[in-house]
């Protein structure tokens, strides 16, 4: 049952071939079994998920199920979950359990879905490499030398693995989509807005979206039909219509005009990684879409604008961790100032630490204008260099990574690491939606398809993304895990 | 715009981060190499671009004015380090 689709799960457990407890006894004791060497989760829900399971039973039994009733998940741990613990893979919330859930996780429960657990995630989802978490880094399940990418390397490791068919990821610079291109699964960032980013904890609060990682396009549809649509406890949640995004699926791709982005096909990339891509492109081209070359001029830009904007927004989220109301607080404080100057040295991490002081160095007096205005400038030129591409073509495609996954303690240096997210963190800034697809494999590593599309344009990048899967096989190749072949 | 060792310590203060002199020794050069890069921004020239603060230039929605939260300060405090009759405790401020 391991290796199967949510769609091939949710057609047995519809045909009465197993029930939902069943499936999710066999996924639990699997991750039992296997996690020990991954350390894809952080907590592993069994006990509830049972319930859940049983509920989704017996709902089934009733005749109400959906189609994600009894379906097993997983969620990064930066949603809150009531009663759980959602630690953001830090030690300043390592005993911290959420009093409330997130809008994402109460509209997955909502439609029957059952979560096993809480994934591991670079420290307040600030990394690429999942190596930033306080609960020590995931390993990719192709290669256990190597990282699984990040932030939200639990979940692309987990799915990847076949511990759980999908999980939960968010995205603030590519923890959704380079994740997902490094463990050869399938990983959706929204548009900005689509999904509620309520009881997600904050990094950067004009980036931050939460997404779909899964084996297939089709089951990434099936999901982000589930947790997309406007919530008011979220003001920049977008009041707009759901459209139901597995319905145009099947659309033909004649006449689709791709446009390949000059930038993302330059210096620094792998050739492996550049031939993988080439070839799906050739995919397409078979299906009937016409190719173009196109330029996002201000690409370079991209990484500077990012590191002034995602620190300077998460100096101010962070400041919420102050020992006083939740998180780590520090033993005996002198006074006020000492009670948050110790708890936060304690309860942060060095990446975190980082980040919050060039965050608080642009945003401080007499750089403000220098760093944070011209950054935001930058951004809308970066923006509309994505508005020029899509009046010509419907869709870009590229890499999603310059390299397939590195190996552990490869990238010491902090610059080196931020340098990996070269053709995701445009996209952040832009608010357009883009996904990764598995297009094949370099040094037995997979290689990763990045489609974007213009804003809301979700539906086509999933019709575009299941066209290669009908005609391709990379999404359902799986790693040979060690305890298994042994 | 090169970092000062002492602009480390101001955005350790700023930011409420313990940081002692060695720490801050090691975070300056780390931080010097990220400004670095940052620094390409300065190259661009942005005259008559206005700056973007959400992707989708959205407007805030109005509500009407009415209570929808109840009252759930106990449940929010049992996350709390130390409480003491719905009040969250820190050292004296004031004497």
């Amino acid at each position: 049952m391991h290796d199967k689709t949510l769609t091939e799960l949710a057609a047995g457990l519809a045909a009465g071939e197993f029930s939902s407890r069943e499936l999710t006894q066999s996924l639990l004791a699997r991750i039992e079994r296997l996690d020990g060497s991954l350390n894809s989760f952080i907590t592993v829900t069994g006990e509830q998920a049972l319930a859940a399971a049983d509920a989704a039973d017996a709902a089934r039994a009733r005749g109400e199920a959906g189609p994600l009733t009894g379906l097993p998940l997983a969620l990064k741990d930066i949603f809150c979950t009531r009663g759980v613990k959602t630690s953001c893979g830090s030690r300043m919330l390592d005993t911290f359990t959420a009093p409330y859930d997130a809008s994402v996780v109460e509209r997955l429960a909502a439609a029957g879905a059952v979560s096993l657990g809480k994934t591991n995630m670079d420290e307040f989802a600030m990394g690429s490499s999942n190596e930033n978490s306080f609960y020590g880094p995931v390993k990719n399940p192709w290669d256990l030398a190597a990282v699984p990418g990040g932030s939200s390397g639990g979940s692309a490791a987990a799915v990847a693995a076949g511990l759980v068919p999908a999980a939960m990821g968010t995205d603030t610079g590519g923890s959704i989509r380079q994740p997902a291109a490094f463990c050869g699964i399938t990983g959706l960032k929204p548009t900005y807005g689509r999904v509620s980013r309520y009881g997600m904890i904050a990094y950067a609060s004009s980036l931050d979206q939460a997404g779909p990682m899964a084996r297939s396009a089709a089951d990434c549809a099936q999901l982000l039909g589930a947790i997309a649509g406007h919530d008011l406890r979220d003001s920049t949640s977008v009041a707009r219509g759901v459209p139901d995004y597995s319905e145009g699926l099947d659309a033909p791709l004649s006449g689709l005009k791709i446009g390949l982005p000059r930038e993302y096909f330059g210096d620094g990339l792998s050739p492996e990684v550049e031939g993988a891509v080439r070839e799906a492109i050739r995919v397409y081209e078979s299906l009937g879409a016409t190719v173009r070359e196109v330029s996002l001029p201000h690409t370079h830009y991209a990484i500077p604008a990012y590191y002034v904007i995602a620190p300077a927004e998460a100096s101010s989220n962070l400041s919420r961790f102050d020992g006083v109301r939740f998180g780590h607080r520090c033993e005996a404080p002198a006074d006020l100032i000492d009670l948050y100057k110790r708890s936060r040295a304690e309860g942060f991490g060095e990446e975190v630490k980082r980040r919050i002081l060039i965050g608080t160095h642009t945003l401080s007096e007499g750089f403000f204008d220098a760093y944070y205005k011209q950054a935001q400038k930058v951004r809308r030129l970066i923006r509309q260099d994505f508005l020029d591409a899509f009046e010509e073509v419907d869709v870009l495609m590229g890499p999603a990574s310059p390299t397939p996954a590195f190996d552990l303690g490869a990238n010491k240096d902090p610059v080196s690491m931020y340098l990996q997210d070269i053709y995701t963190i445009a996209v952040n800034l832009a608010g357009i939606p883009g996904i990764s697809v598995p297009a094949g494999f370099a040094g037995g590593r997979p290689v990763g398809l990045q489609i974007l599309g213009t804003h809301f344009a979700e539906a086509q990048l999933l019709n575009v993304a299941h066209q290669f899967q009908q005609a391709t096989d990379w999404h359902l190749r799986r790693p040979a895990l060690a305890e298994e072949t042994a | 715009m090169a970092l000062e060792h002492a602009d480390v310590l101001r955005a350790a203060h700023l930011a409420r981060l313990g940081l002692d002199e060695s720490e801050a020794a090691h975070y300056l050069d780390d931080l010097g190499r990220i400004l670095e890069m940052v620094d390409q921004l300065q190259g661009l020239d942005t005259e008559g671009v206005a700056p973007l603060a959400h992707p989708l230039d959205a407007t805030q929605r109005l509500r009407a004015d009415e209570v929808t939260e109840t009252d759930q300060r106990d449940t929010f405090q049992r996350c709390a380090p130390a409480v003491e009759n719905g009040l969250y405790l820190v050292p004296r401020v004031v004497e």
